[in-house]
């Protein structure tokens, strides 16, 4: 089987999936929670199923109170109201107004999150992603130092973390448009989820790289791109096989895991299936591309 | 120390008894519901399980949950240090953490944690309270400034101080709003006096230069010790009780009249008790206000119903890995199930032994874990099956599966810890409790995957 031979293929679905995500990323950017925001975000449940008049109520005791709503989300017996940053006693008050129409209610959460600390957060997302990316870079570049010339160590790192970017930049997209057409929000758990989505990437790259450097040792005779592809074929059940394995898990987790870490399995998910397909169908098939255009470049001279 | 590969069945099978028994240490409830199968309808099971008592008595090894588990209160606070001297910010926030744990012990709450955090030149304290749902009660408790006032008596003192006489005068000192333990220090007409935290410059821990015995310096300020004069003359022989917020903190007989602003509080302190008292002072005398930055309150429904789903979701995921191996890989499959299964109680037994809290990032990192270790055995067994298909002897497959998938197991998860130490990082304390539970994971999963796999395969070929 050729799986080398098709490459373009490859970059060709991949720029697919990537470019309406990057897109909805430049129109729409992502649907930040308050962990990034700063604000509140309060949960009442209510004894019974919520109807229309508790969320005309809930609405209209924060116009009441002079409080925007920034949104209201429902679900069965529960109602989200998120707001700009609200004081203990503001919430308190809120909570005795919503009494008076309806005793059962009661206030399952109450979240505040100063700017400050929504900014802290962006940042050291933003830091972490850099620099995992950066370490991964120099610890690929020195685990496969002992590579066959004419290969460099530093391709093999720089082609994961390009891989790892595809995935990122997949969950991330997606998520622009969820966001944009779900109202699906990114909050600080969404960061630990990219996190693992690059780890994970970076993890099944170097099994496929790792069998790569094995038969580049072994196999002295062969091409590069017959080697690459040898190394695909033998490594692709385990691939597959892992990552079925962790979808599995995850799918039992989002049917039967609580709602809180819903869209955190979901962006795994997404991101894992992402890894899968760049470690193979992106990431090997770019050290191709690389050793090709080195060599045409000195062919020319 | 050499490896005996003879001897690792043994340290296997010892290590799974310690592990399950340390599982089996703590008493479990359980509670769900099962179709029963004549009647097809929902049957409760109530399952009640004890533990082994001798075990929790040396040391209690349930697992620590997390405030998203169990329901509680998070609350951010920044210390203001607007007018205090730079020398002097460090001590003033171990006062305020000393003054709001003196203020959560007033919850009566089993283990709440306090944190201070200094980020770039803003000084924090995180502080957790599980159990106290109503996140807007807990900060309007914690969040005041501390408040030192000093109390002398203006009745005749009460002779008789039984212990039961003490309790009592305390729950009338709190009924009657006065600060807890004032009438059983000074008499049954205890008087605030106008001398308070504004006055005292700096509490300090010195040493008596005679006996070498610790003692508690106090330095007024100019009008302060003017103040303290005057008290300290009108209650020569008499006690003051100095309380913070609403509890005495420290109740010194005044034996003469202190008129210089420095007084020295004497009586038998270990070094350990001056400090405390010295850092309770500290916090009237340097008085830091707080604004929430952040605050959460869970309720104890919700955590318990997200421990539920996570408990339900982990064991399902756990069997949907077992069978999926044995589907995949045959017997193969069940020596990896086996191997997976002590995995599991060695992590757990880790969560319980270091300890780690739980969060629910935590348990799906500890899931995610769980799909690391069988990657790695997924790689062994796909190099066996390699090797056998050249013709390789079994035992000899065994072998090179293990040594050549080595180098892709050590290498992926070495990324993975570089990604999981970041998180660690960087995180906040959710995203730490997934690092955490992930990393740990990572280490053990390396060692069964290499360790126990293997030496199950050699066992059960070698017989086979």
């Amino acid at each position: 089987m050729n799986i080398v031979g098709k490459r373009n293929w490859y970059f060709v679905f991949s720029l697919l999936v990537i470019i309406p995500g990057v897109i909805s990323l430049f129109l729409w950017g992502l649907n930040l929670s308050i962990d990034f925001t700063g604000g509140s975000e309060m949960t009442y449940t209510y004894p019974q199923k919520v109807n229309e008049k508790n969320v005309s109520d809930i609405k209209n005791s924060f116009t009441n109170e002079k409080i925007k709503i920034i949104s209201v989300q429902e679900s069965s017996n529960q109602v989200t109201v998120r707001t700009p940053g609200l004081s203990s006693e503001q919430d308190d008050a809120l909570l005795k107004a919503l009494q008076k129409s309806d005793k059962g209610v009661t206030q399952q959460q109450f979240e505040t999150i100063g700017p400050v600390v929504g900014s802290e957060i962006t940042t050291n997302a933003l830091y972490a992603i850099l620099v995992a990316a950066v370490l991964i870079v120099l610890f690929i570049a020195w685990a496969f130092r002992g590579v066959r010339k004419p290969m460099s160590s530093w391709r093999f790192g720089i082609c994961a973390v390009i891989a790892l970017l595809h995935d990122a930049l997949v969950v991330l997209g997606i998520f622009s448009l969820l966001g944009h057409f779900a109202g699906v929000e990114v909050d600080s758990l969404f960061v630990t989820a990219l996190l693992t989505v690059i780890g994970f990437s970076v993890h099944d790259t170097i099994v496929v790289f790792d069998r790569i450097r094995e038969n580049l040792r072994r196999n002295l005779t062969s091409e590069f791109p017959q080697v690459v592809n040898d190394s695909i074929l033998q490594t692709l059940v385990r691939s597959l096989n892992t990552s079925l394995t962790a979808m599995l898990v995850l799918f039992t987790l989002l049917i039967f895991g609580g709602a809180s870490i819903r869209w955190f399995i979901v962006a795994m998910l997404i991101g894992i299936a992402s890894g899968t397909y760049s470690s193979i169908f992106n990431a090997s098939q770019l050290l191709v591309v690389w050793q090709e255009w080195v060599d045409r470049k000195n062919l020319r001279r | 120390m050499k490896y005996h590969p003879r001897l690792a069945p043994f340290f296997i099978a010892l290590l799974t008894v310690i592990v399950i028994i340390i599982n089996l240490s703590t008493p479990a409830n359980l509670n769900f519901n099962l179709l029963n199968p004549s009647t097809l309808k929902p049957m409760p099971v109530r399952y009640s399980y004890p533990g082994i008592p001798f075990i929790t008595k040396l040391r209690d090894l349930s697992f620590r949950l997390g405030l998203d588990l169990q329901g509680g209160s998070s609350i951010t606070l920044r210390a203001n240090m607007k007018g205090i001297p730079q020398s002097e910010r460090d001590s003033a926030l171990a006062s305020v953490q000393q003054v709001i744990q003196n203020r959560i012990n007033f919850f009566g709450v089993t283990e709440p944690t306090i944190q201070t955090e200094k980020v770039n030149n803003d000084y924090r304290i995180l502080v957790e309270i599980p159990g106290v749902t109503d996140v807007n009660q807990a900060v309007s408790l914690i969040g005041k400034t501390a408040k030192l006032t000093f109390w002398e008596g203006a009745g005749s003192s009460l002779a008789t101080q039984s212990a039961s006489f003490a309790t009592e005068s305390a729950m009338l000192d709190y009924k009657s709003g006065l600060p807890i333990g004032v009438t059983g220090a000074v008499g049954g007409n205890p008087k605030e006096t106008d001398l308070n935290g504004s006055d005292l410059k700096q509490a300090a821990v010195t040493f008596d230069s005679n006996s070498g015995q610790p003692q508690v310096q106090l330095t007024f300020t100019a009008s302060g010790a003017k103040k303290f004069a005057d008290i300290t003359s009108n209650n020569v022989g008499k006690i003051i009780a100095i309380a913070l917020d609403q509890q005495v903190i420290e109740a010194p007989r005044v034996s003469t009249p202190i008129v210089g602003g420095n007084a020295v509080i004497t009586g038998g302190f270990t070094t350990q008790q001056a400090n405390q008292l010295a850092i309770q002072l500290n916090a009237g005398a340097l008085p830091v206000s707080l604004s929430v930055l952040q605050q959460q309150g869970i309720g104890a429904t919700l955590g318990k119903s997200s421990l539920q789903a996570s408990l339900v979701a982990g064991i399902l995921g756990f069997l949907v890995i077992i069978i999926f191996m044995i589907v995949l890989y045959g017997r193969l499959g069940v020596i990896a199930s086996a191997a997976l299964i002590i995995y599991s109680l060695i992590d757990l037994s880790l969560f319980r032994l270091i300890p780690i809290t739980l969060t629910l990032a935590g348990i799906a990192g500890f899931i995610l874990s769980v799909g690391i270790a069988v990657d790695a055995n997924i790689l062994i067994f796909e190099r066996m099956k390699e090797e056998i298909r050249r013709g390789r002897t079994l035992a000899n497959a065994i072998e090179l599966g293990f040594s050549r998938a080595w180098p892709s197991i050590r290498d992926s998860n070495v990324s993975s810890l570089i990604t999981s130490s970041i998180l660690f990082y960087f995180g906040t304390s959710i995203i730490r409790g997934f690092a955490v539970t992930l990393a740990l994971g990572i280490l053990v999963s390396m060692f069964s995957a290499i360790f126990v796999t293997k030496t199950f395969l050699q066992v059960f070929y070698k017989k086979g």
